[in-house]
C-alpha cells in the first residue's frame, strides 16, 4: 500500500511522503492504551525539550546567578515574590535551576546515547561478522561488564574521566557511555550473528562484494533496527544515572551547569528544617522526565515489531532492488 | 547425542556456568583496575594531594608500591585479590574489614526491600494481568512506571519530608540507630548483621529501634524494585491466561475464580525466580543510592565516603566485591533455573 508511490512519477515527493509516514508509523499503528501512553510520554518529553532549548528565555535567572539588579538573592527563601519556587542554600533560584537542569539532562543523555550507540554498534558488528577469537574475547569482556550494575560501572568510569578537558558534562556523558556500551554491543552482535547466515548476505558474498561493503551496506542497516528502541529505553535510564552520579558527588559542578542530582544532594540536609521546595521541584522534574521517556519507550515497545518490519522493508530492501531491476531491464 | 542431552547435561551445564565465573571476575577485576589506574593522578595525590609536601607524597607512593610499573602492580593486585585482600583504604583500614563491617547492613536493607517488593509487587501484578486494560490495570501499571521512574534518592528524600518532618511518624534514618543503640550494637558484634546481633544478645529495645530505622529505606528501595515485579508478573499472567490448560479448565466448567486462583496464579509465578536474578544488579545499585540518602551504614555508604575522599583503592575494592557478588548470584540463579526448567539446559 505504501509501496505504490515509489514506482510512480514525482519520486521526491513520494520519498518524502514515505519518510514522513515512516516517522509517523508508530502513531498510526498503535491503538487504544498504547497510543495514549506514547502520546502522553511524547508530550511530557516535549515540554522538557522545549525547556532545554529555550532555557535562557524561559528561566527568570541564570543557573548560577545569585543576585539580580545589584540585590543579592536571599538564602533558602520560601516560594513567592521574585522566586516562585524559592531559593536554595547556595542562594540560587530554584525555578531557574530546575529549568536549566532540563538542558543539562538532555545534553548529557543525547551525547551519551550517541557515543555508546556508535561504539556499541561498530564493535558488535565487527565482532559478530568477523567471529573467531576476536568475537570470543569481546563477548567475554562485554558480558562481564554487562553484569556489573550500570551505576557502579559509571562510578568507576567517572573517576577515569574526572579531570578530562571539556568539563563535567562531557566527563559525565562519557561515564554513562561506558556503562551502556555492553548493552548495544550484545544486541547488535547477536543480531549480526543470526543475520550473517541470511540469504541476502550469502548473495552479497557471491556477487563478490568486499567484506566492508557487506558489513556497511548489507548488514548494518538490518542490524541497527533494534537500536532506537533500546536508545529510548536507555534515555530514561540515563537521566536517572546522570542524577545518581550528581547525587553521589561525581557529576557536574554547580557553576558549570544546573544538574538536578547535585541539587537534590544539597537539598538532603534541608529536609530536617522543613525546607521542602529545594528538593520538590528538581525531584519532580526528574521523575517527570524519566516517566515521560519511559512512557515513550513503553508505547513504542508495544507496537515495535510490526513497525520495525514495515520500516525495514521500505528503507532497506526496496531501493537497491528497484534500481537493479531497472538497470537490467534497460 | 540425544541421550546425553536428556541425561548427563545438567551437571555439565552447572559445571560450565561455574567455570565461566572465573574469567568473568578476572575481566571485571582487570577492567576496573585499569579504568581507575589510567585515570589522571594516582590514588595518593588524589586523596591527600595539596596537604602534603612533594617529598612526603613520594614516600607515601613508594610505601603503597605505586611507583612500580603498572603491570607489576596489576599482577600484585590479582595475587592479593585471589587471597581475598582488596588493599587498604587511605586511612589504613583494610577493604576486607570495610566489607565485613558494612556488608551486613547492605544485606539487611536489600532483603527487607526485596520483601517489600514481593509483598506489594506480586499481588498488584497478578491483579493487573487478571483484569487487563480496565481502570485497575491502568492505575497499577502507572504506579509501576512511576515508582520505577522515580530515582530512589527522590523517593527517599520525599518520604523523609512527609513521614518524618511533617508527620513525625518515623525517625530520621541518619544512621542505623541513635547513638545509645549504636553503642549496644557495637558491644554485641558477632555476625556483623546488627539485627541478628542484638537479637542474639537479647537487646530487644535496640532490635526494635533498628527495625524502626529500617522502615523508610526498605520501603524506598522496595518500591523501586516492585515496579519491575508488577510489570513482569503482569506479563506472565497475561501469557498464562492464554494457555491451553486455562481454556481446558474453563471448558470443564470450573468457575472463573477458581481457574484464576488454582490454575493461573501459580504458573504465572514460576518465572519470578528469574526476575529475582535479573533484578539483583538493580537492587544493588538502588541500595548504594538508598544508603547514600539515608546514611544507612552499608557498603553503598562506604562507596560514597570513598568517592568524597577520592579514595581509589576503596572504590575499586568495594565495586569489585559487589560485582563479584552479582556474578555469583546470577550464576546461582541460572543453575536454579536449570533445575526448575529443563529447557534451559539445551
Amino acid at each position: 500500500m505504501v509501496l505504490t508511490p515509489l514506482g510512480g512519477t514525482g519520486e521526491d515527493v513520494a520519498k518524502r511522503r514515505s519518510m514522513l509516514s515512516a516517522l509517523l508509523s508508530p502513531f498510526r499503528q498503535t491503538s487504544g492504551l498504547a497510543r495514549w501512553i506514547l502520546v502522553i510520554g511524547m508530550l511530557i518529553t516535549a515540554v522538557f525539550v522545549v525547556c532545554a532549548i529555550f532555557a535562557p528565555w524561559i528561566a527568570p535567572y541564570g543557573f548560577d546567578q545569585t543576585s539580580a539588579d545589584g540585590v543579592d538573592f536571599p538564602r533558602t527563601a520560601p516560594p513567592g515574590g521574585d522566586h516562585s519556587f524559592g531559593t536554595n542554600y547556595s542562594y540560587y533560584d530554584v525555578l531557574s535551576r530546575t529549568i536549566w537542569g532540563a538542558r543539562t539532562a538532555i545534553e548529557v543523555v543525547i551525547l551519551a546515547i550517541i557515543v555508546s550507540t556508535v561504539v556499541g554498534v561498530v564493535l558488535g558488528l565487527i565482532s559478530g561478522f568477523v567471529g573467531g577469537w576476536l568475537d570470543r574475547v569481546l563477548v567475554l569482556i562485554m558480558d562481564s561488564l554487562f553484569v556489573i550494575p550500570t551505576l557502579l560501572l559509571a562510578i568507576v568510569a567517572a573517576f577515569l574521566f574526572y579531570n578530562l578537558p571539556g568539563g563535567g558534562i562531557v566527563a559525565t556523558a562519557l561515564a554513562i557511555t561506558v556503562a551502556y556500551i555492553p548493552q548495544y554491543f550484545r544486541v547488535v552482535r547477536n543480531t549480526t550473528v543470526s543475520a550473517r547466515e541470511a540469504t541476502y548476505i550469502e548473495a552479497a558474498h557471491a556477487i563478490g562484494a568486499p567484506r566492508r561493503t557487506v558489513m556497511v551496506r548489507y548488514l548494518l542497516p538490518n542490524v541497527v533496527q533494534s537500536v532506537p528502541v533500546i536508545g529510548t529505553l536507555n534515555a530514561a535510564d540515563a537521566v536517572g544515572l546522570l542524577a545518581a552520579l550528581g547525587f553521589l558527588g561525581l557529576g557536574i559542578q554547580p557553576n558549570e551547569a544546573s544538574e538536578w542530582g547535585y541539587d537534590l544532594q544539597r537539598a538532603l540536609a534541608d529536609v530536617t528544617s522543613d525546607i521542602w521546595w529545594t528538593m520538590l521541584f528538581p525531584g519532580l522534574a526528574l521523575i517527570l522526565l524519566i516517566t515521560g521517556l519511559t512512557l515513550v519507550g513503553e508505547g513504542l515497545n508495544e507496537t515495535v515489531n510490526p513497525t520495525l518490519r514495515k520500516r525495514r522493508l521500505r528503507k532497506v530492501m526496496l531501493p537497491p532492488r528497484k534500481t537493479d531491476a531497472t538497470k537490467e531491464a534497460s | 547425542m540425544a541421550r546425553s542431552a536428556a541425561g548427563g547435561s545438567l551437571p555439565r551445564y552447572i559445571g560450565q556456568r561455574l567455570l565461566l565465573v572465573i574469567p568473568m571476575i578476572w575481566v571485571i577485576l582487570t577492567a576496573v583496575f585499569f579504568l581507575l589506574r589510567v585515570a589522571p593522578g594516582d590514588p595518593i595525590s588524589a586523596s591527600v594531594g595539596g596537604r602534603l609536601s612533594d617529598q612526603a607524597l613520594e614516600q607515601r607512593r613508594e610505601a603503597a608500591g605505586l611507583n612500580r610499573p603498572l603491570i607489576v602492580q596489576y599482577f600484585d593486585y590479582l595475587g592479593d585479590v585471589v587471597r581475598f585482600d582488596f588493599g587498604k583504604a587511605t586511612d589504613g583500614t583494610p577493604i576486607t574489614h570495610i566489607i565485613r563491617d558494612n556488608g551486613g547492613a547492605t544485606l539487611t536493607l536489600t532483603l527487607a526491600a526485596f520483601l517489600v517488593a514481593l509483598v506489594i509487587g506480586i499481588p498488584l501484578g497478578l491483579i493487573a494481568g487478571r483484569y487487563r486494560d480496565n481502570a485497575g490495570d491502568v492505575t497499577i501499571r502507572l504506579f509501576g512506571i512511576v515508582t520505577y521512574a522515580a530515582p530512589v534518592f527522590v523517593t527517599g528524600i520525599l518520604f523523609q519530608l512527609i513521614f518524618v518532618t511533617k508527620l513525625g511518624w518515623l525517625p530520621y534514618s541518619s544512621d542505623m540507630a541513635t547513638a545509645p543503640t549504636q553503642y549496644v550494637i557495637d558491644q554485641n558484634v558477632t555476625t556483623h548483621i546488627a539485627l541478628i546481633d542484638v537479637a542474639l544478645a537479647g537487646e530487644w529495645e535496640a532490635f526494635r529501634e533498628i527495625l524502626w530505622h529500617l522502615v523508610l529505606p526498605a520501603l524506598t528501595l522496595g518500591l523501586l524494585i516492585c515496579g519491575v515485579f508488577i510489570r513482569l508478573v503482569r506479563v506472565n499472567m497475561l501469557q498464562t491466561l492464554q494457555g491451553d490448560y486455562i481454556e481446558a479448565a474453563r471448558a470443564r466448567g470450573i468457575k472463573e475464580g477458581r481457574v484464576i486462583r488454582k490454575h493461573a496464579f501459580r504458573n504465572a509465578l514460576v518465572p519470578v525466580i528469574t526476575i529475582i536474578g535479573l533484578q539483583f544488579a538493580l537492587l544493588l545499585s538502588g541500595a548504594v543510592l538508598t544508603e547514600a540518602t539515608f546514611n544507612w551504614p552499608g557498603l553503598g555508604f562506604q562507596i560514597l565516603d570513598a568517592i568524597n575522599n577520592r579514595d581509589y583503592i576503596a572504590v575499586q575494592g568495594i565495586v569489585i566485591f559487589l560485582a563479584m557478588v552479582v556474578v555469583i548470584v546470577s550464576v546461582l540463579i541460572d543453575i536454579v533455573n536449570a533445575l526448575i526448567d529443563p529447557r534451559v539446559r539445551y
